[in-house]
């Protein structure tokens, strides 16, 4: 393995594959907080060069985190087909990029070689891809699943309805959905985070989001995005879940921090699928994000790219319905600016998309990021193009109870509008029904919520 | 506060009030109805803040937008122009956007802090732009604090409170008059002893990590300022934690969050907390393993 390159006369002779991937990745202050990052322009490309000619065989011998260390590794390792493994060990990094980025590589292509592929060599390809490159690639792929319905078509793009609110009041909730509704949003999921993560709390709120579905036969799921334990209390007790919900780390020890591991998710997995209200056959939401794992200091000297790639094969096990990178959430530790955030959003996206993940992404920034609302259009709009499954719908953007800002009801019907895409096919028959949507274009009536009183 | 974010709330209720005396069908961005809800500025009672602006032109239930509207501080009902908010919405989430920057870069009213008795130690944060990027820093006291803590607060409390800027200053200085005092009563209710109470400039919450090594108490509170959001740019949280020390994972600390007068209301929290205390006690447990 030569770790060894010359850039612009200057000699660069990198230690490990950990190093490699690290100071590839384009600048992000999680890195630099990690004290892995790349020295300067030049180190990032003298890594970037070694990387390239690397292979995936190189990448898998020399594991960042041994399975025999961490139970991440072992599920990643275990789901390798060995066979389509073997027909593309030998490439480098370089030719998976160019294979992944060839015209007569399509859907069918990715999806197999995908089955060969272990997260560390997805994430490895990120490195070496413009922004356009990763837009151009993960729009090739398609990733359809079904809860209660299917999402995730080609010229499909779906909302989840995030009706927050800051004492999980009831009504609060309810009215915030209407609007969401009333703006053809909630195709994906209607999707709370409680505040208070109680049992009875999380089954007041799936009984009161059940209700209106029932009420007015909307086809779509729900889920409460409490901590996985809280849920499976309140499923036990008779809680009417679709989904379950987890985020997820790229490390046994990060996932610690959340309070879970691969046994829990299992229980979880056959819990849902015997009491849960769902269809299926895909039961999960989960959610990730760049510098989770460093924020728990469970990240080993991985970048979080490597990480990030981590967390979605470690979700592949699970058969998600919907997973999002929550991308400008975790803060300007990890990802400083917008410059950073939109990086971070294609490559979660794409990351996600090469590991046959039903990938959606929360366009997001705190307040304390060098960010504003004009970043979080121009990304996405980006995704949009790249075939996101789904943003989140929060009204005007603000979530009254996370604190931080998304993408809007607005939002998603303006994409739609501009890109040529359409809500979840269910979805917009319903919505025809309801005389909110007609041809793909909202009607007069929408935007108003008393229509669901 | 912006002045001219409360004048724009100011217009937009009066502009309500209104609407109830003429029973007009819609409200519109006229600049004309502007200066008219100008003139009849005294006329408004001082409870007008229920009051909401009506922006959906044609609903199928007008009293029913109101309810929805009032239930909710989410930004609801408030139409559109094709498939785009607003002028006057879209202006108004950046005016709010704005406050919340501001925020970031406030300092605790000295005032509160010693009417309250909270003496001051400082994290190894430097300064807020460092503070951002490195939270690191901000979880471990200078070698000053330390030395001050050891001086002057009794080791092995029962129960430790602590409180910290974090991300809102503004937080600290709107909810801490009104936590604070009910969280003394609620423990004293449950017979509970507080150890010597501080301030930390520049915390994050794993400071309690480092504070509990420090002191060892049973179960540390840490009141802290929230990431300001838009709706809410003084929230404050509490993070509770039994027996904190190096090492301790997120999923081990309790967390009451949105702390202001629109959200958990701070004297209610402040009870609660204590109920929390005496739980964690009773079960030698907080986190995810606390049964409540």
């Amino acid at each position: 393995m030569n770790l060894t390159t010359t850039v612009l006369g200057q000699t660069y002779q990198l230690k490990s594959m950990k190093e490699v991937l690290a100071k590839a990745n384009e600048e992000k202050s999680g890195d630099q907080l990690a004290g892995i990052a790349a020295e300067d322009a030049k180190e990032r490309m003298a890594a970037k060069l070694i990387l390239s000619d690397l292979t995936l065989a190189d990448i898998r011998n020399n594991p960042l985190l041994p399975p025999e260390k961490d139970e991440v590794s072992r599920v990643i390792e275990n789901a390798i087909n060995e066979k389509i493994y073997g027909e593309i060990r030998n490439w480098s990094v370089a030719e998976l990029r160019e294979y992944v980025l060839r015209q007569d590589t399509g859907n069918d292509q990715i999806r197999r070689i995908s089955k060969g592929l272990t997260s560390e060599m997805v994430a490895a390809c990120t490195k070496l891809m413009s922004n356009l490159d990763l837009v151009q690639a993960a729009a090739k792929v398609e990733v359809v699943t079904h809860c209660n319905i299917s999402i995730g078509q080609r010229g499909v793009l779906s909302g989840r309805a995030q009706p927050n609110h800051p004492t999980d009041n009831i009504q609060g909730i309810k009215a915030s959905l209407f609007e969401a509704l009333s703006y053809g949003i909630g195709d994906a999921v209607i999707g709370i985070n409680p505040v208070i993560d109680s049992a009875d709390s999380v089954k007041s709120i799936l009984l009161a989001t059940k209700e209106v579905m029932e009420k007015w036969s909307i086809p779509t799921q729900n889920c409460v995005l409490a901590h996985i334990k809280t849920q499976m209390k309140a499923i036990r007790q008779g809680a009417p879940a679709d989904m379950v919900f987890q985020s997820l780390a790229g490390t046994e020890d990060g996932n610690r921090a959340f309070g879970i591991d691969v046994a829990l998710l299992d229980e979880a997995d056959e819990l849902i699928a015997r009491e849960g209200t769902g269809t299926g056959p895909n039961l999960w939401y989960f959610e990730t994000g760049q510098g989770s794992e460093l924020s728990a200091e469970a990240h080993y000297g991985i970048d979080q790219v490597t990480l990030e790639a981590r967390c979605y094969g470690l979700a592949r096990k699970y058969k998600p319905f919907i997973v999002n990178t929550v991308v400008g959430f975790i803060g300007p530790e990890y990802l400083y600016d917008s410059k950073q955030v939109i990086r971070a959003g294609l490559e979660d996206h794409f990351m996600g998309k090469m590991q046959q993940i039903p990938m959606g992404v929360d366009v997001c920034y705190t307040n304390h990021m060098k960010a504003d609302q004009n970043d979080m259009d121009n990304l996405a709009v980006l995704l949009a193009a790249a075939g996101v499954n789904y943003i989140i719908g929060a009204p005007m953007a603000d979530d009254c109870m996370l604190n931080y800002q998304s993408t809007s009801y607005h939002d998603i019907a303006t994409l739609r509008e501009t890109m040529r895409l359409r809500p979840a096919p269910e979805f917009e028959r319903w919505l025809n029904r309801m005389g909110l949507m007609d041809n793909g274009r909202l009607t007069p009536l929408a935007g108003d919520p008393t229509l669901f009183m | 506060m912006n002045p001219s974010l409360e004048l724009e709330q100011f217009v937009d209720r009066v502009m309500v009030e209104l609407e109830r005396k003429f029973g007009s069908d819609t409200l519109t961005d006229d600049p004309k109805s502007e200066s008219v809800s100008m003139e009849v500025k005294g006329a408004v009672s001082a409870n007008a803040s229920t009051l909401t602006t009506i922006k959906v032109p044609k609903p199928k239930w007008q009293e029913g937008l109101a309810e929805l509207i009032e239930s909710t501080p989410a930004r609801i009902g408030v139409w559109r122009t094709g498939t785009r908010p607003l002028t006057k919405e879209m202006l108004k989430f950046r005016c709010d956007h704005a406050a919340a920057i501001d925020s970031i870069y406030g300092e605790v009213n000295e005032q509160i802090l010693s009417r309250f008795d909270l003496f001051t130690v400082e994290t190894r944060y430097g300064n807020t732009e460092n503070y951002l990027k490195r939270p690191d820093m901000g979880r471990i006291v200078t070698a000053a604090g330390e030395e001050l803590i050891r001086v002057k607060c009794r080791s092995h409390p029962q129960v430790q409170v602590v409180v910290s800027d974090g991300l809102s200053a503004n937080a600290i200085d709107a909810n801490l008059p009104d936590v604070y005092p009910s969280l003394l009563d609620s423990l004293e209710a449950y017979g509970l002893r507080a150890g010597t109470p501080f301030f930390v400039r520049g915390g994050r919450v794993a400071v309690m990590d480092h504070i509990g090594e420090l002191l060892e108490p049973d179960v540390l509170v840490l009141l802290i300022g929230e990431r300001p959001g838009l709706v809410s740019s003084r929230s404050m949280s509490a993070y509770l934690c039994y027996r904190p020390r190096k090492g301790t994972v997120e999923s081990d600390r309790t967390v009451i969050s949105n702390i202001h007068p629109g959200g958990t209301p701070p004297v209610e929290a402040g009870a609660y907390i204590g109920t929390l205390v005496h739980k964690m006690l009773e079960q030698k447990t907080s986190g995810i393993h606390l049964d409540l």
